[in-house]
């Protein structure tokens, strides 16, 4: 969707604030909020398109003023409603009313270990031969889809060159919304800085993303 | 931006916004047993203590000191990575660029915060920032002058948006007059901004 999230090529930011030596989290609360986030992934009541569906969701003025655990919060309290795990109401009044909902499994503080290692490789096995080959020119399509995507906004009705295939992974776009992983071959392609920015842009900058095959024509 | 209070004792006034909604949400999803807090903190002192950028380090080090190594790191860095027990969540399939004098690799995520954790533990705060994931595509010359980083107009620069589950871990220029240094003192140059492209390794002085 063409949300705040999609934020490739936006100007008026300002600078960017580094911060020397910065802690891993600074506050408690965001500790708090990166661990829930993780175990309520490790429930599998959804998929990361599903998380990252749920934060790009977000009005864009509540996103580009809330800061980066703030935009997890949220994300966790949108699955948790939709999977119908908490209520509203509960929320609201920040206690249980109701007796809760099966899950799948419960993230114990001893499998955390084996459940990072694991984590969740996104390639899966599929039939159809691949469609592009190293090297070959291609077109980005131009789809302004209302669901998820990863496709940026910047990149879309360009013409790059295929540089890398990574195998076939799952495709977001249909995983974000229950629709299955809908596999597919995954290709970096890559664009010059001109094709992408215009002839005023730096001739030595070039940019790729990763992008599946259903993103991409023949140039 | 959030604001960052100390206050230990439980009087909820002083709390802000979102510390009572994370304290809520929290204490809801515990009560409904969809999450064991001892997990949680099990998880925060993962990327707090174990996880960090000392992992690409060694990664990056390795590389420079075993060309047998750097091959394998260029051709399957999944598999090199995981060689030396960095493995898993936001790590499941890696791709390792190398800078050289004419270009330099950069990498951002311009969707959202997608970045190695394995080998570079969470990131910072201004990696997942509007700032950067915005003009990183767009200027990277001018993004990189901000980090101090002045390259030759004719370097060219290859910026990585990360936008699947691939994640790319940069190993940066092995500064000049290290050749005699070990392993372990070689990592002691990588830092964290050179594998993510926005800083170079340190000199080799600067250990010494």
């Amino acid at each position: 969707m063409n949300g705040a999230q999609d934020l490739g090529g936006m100007m008026g930011f300002g600078p960017i604030a580094i911060e020397h030596n910065e802690p891993w989290f600074h506050a408690e609360w965001e500790r708090r909020a990166f661990g829930l986030t993780l175990a309520m992934g490790a429930t599998g009541s959804w998929n990361i398109d599903m998380s990252r569906h749920a934060r790009e969701s977000l009005p864009p003025a509540e996103y580009l003023t809330s800061s980066y655990y703030e935009i997890w919060t949220k994300g966790v309290e949108r699955l948790v409603i939709a999977a119908g795990l908490v209520s509203r109401e509960e929320l609201t009044c920040g206690q249980s009313l109701a007796e809760p909902a099966p899950i799948k499994r419960v993230l114990k503080a001893e499998d955390v270990p084996a459940v990072l290692a694991r984590g969740g490789p996104a390639e899966r096995p599929i039939e159809q031969p691949m469609r592009f080959a190293v090297g070959e020119r291609i077109r980005t399509r131009n789809i302004h889809p209302p669901g998820h995507t990863r496709l940026p906004r910047y990149a879309r009705g360009k013409t790059g060159v295929v540089e890398l295939v990574h195998g076939t992974h799952v495709f977001p776009d249909a995983n974000a919304h229950g629709q299955g992983e809908q596999p597919q071959w995954l290709y970096t392609i890559c664009f010059s800085g001109r094709e992408l920015w215009g002839e005023q842009a730096d001739p030595n900058i070039s940019v790729s993303i990763d992008a599946w095959e259903s993103y991409l024509e023949p140039a | 931006m959030g604001h960052e209070h100390h206050h230990d004792h439980d009087d909820h006034s002083h709390l802000s916004d979102i510390e009572l909604r994370v304290r809520a949400l929290e204490s809801i999803l515990v009560e409904k047993g969809y999450v064991d807090p001892a997990a949680i903190d099990a998880l925060v002192e993962t990327y707090e203590v174990k996880v960090g950028p000392r992992n690409g380090a060694k990664v990056v080090a390795k590389a420079w000191a075993d060309p047998a190594y750097r091959e394998w790191l260029r051709a399957d860095a999944t598999a090199a990575i995981a060689s030396l027990g960095f493995v898993g969540r936001q790590g499941e399939h890696m791709v390792a660029v190398e800078n050289t004098l004419d270009q330099h690799n950069m990498v951002v995520c311009t969707l959202c915060s997608c970045y190695p954790w394995p080998v570079l533990g969470l990131p910072p705060v201004w990696y997942k920032s509007a700032p950067y994931r915005s003009r990183a595509v767009l200027d990277p010359r001018g993004v990189l002058a901000e980090f101090g980083v002045h390259l030759p107009q004719t370097t060219r620069i290859r910026v990585w948006d990360s936008t699947a589950e691939v994640r790319y871990l940069v190993i940066p220029m092995r500064p000049e007059g290290s050749e005699s240094m070990s392993e372990e003192a070689l990592a002691e140059l990588v830092t964290r901004d050179s594998m993510i492209g926005t800083g170079l390794a340190r000199r080799a002085e600067a250990i010494r």
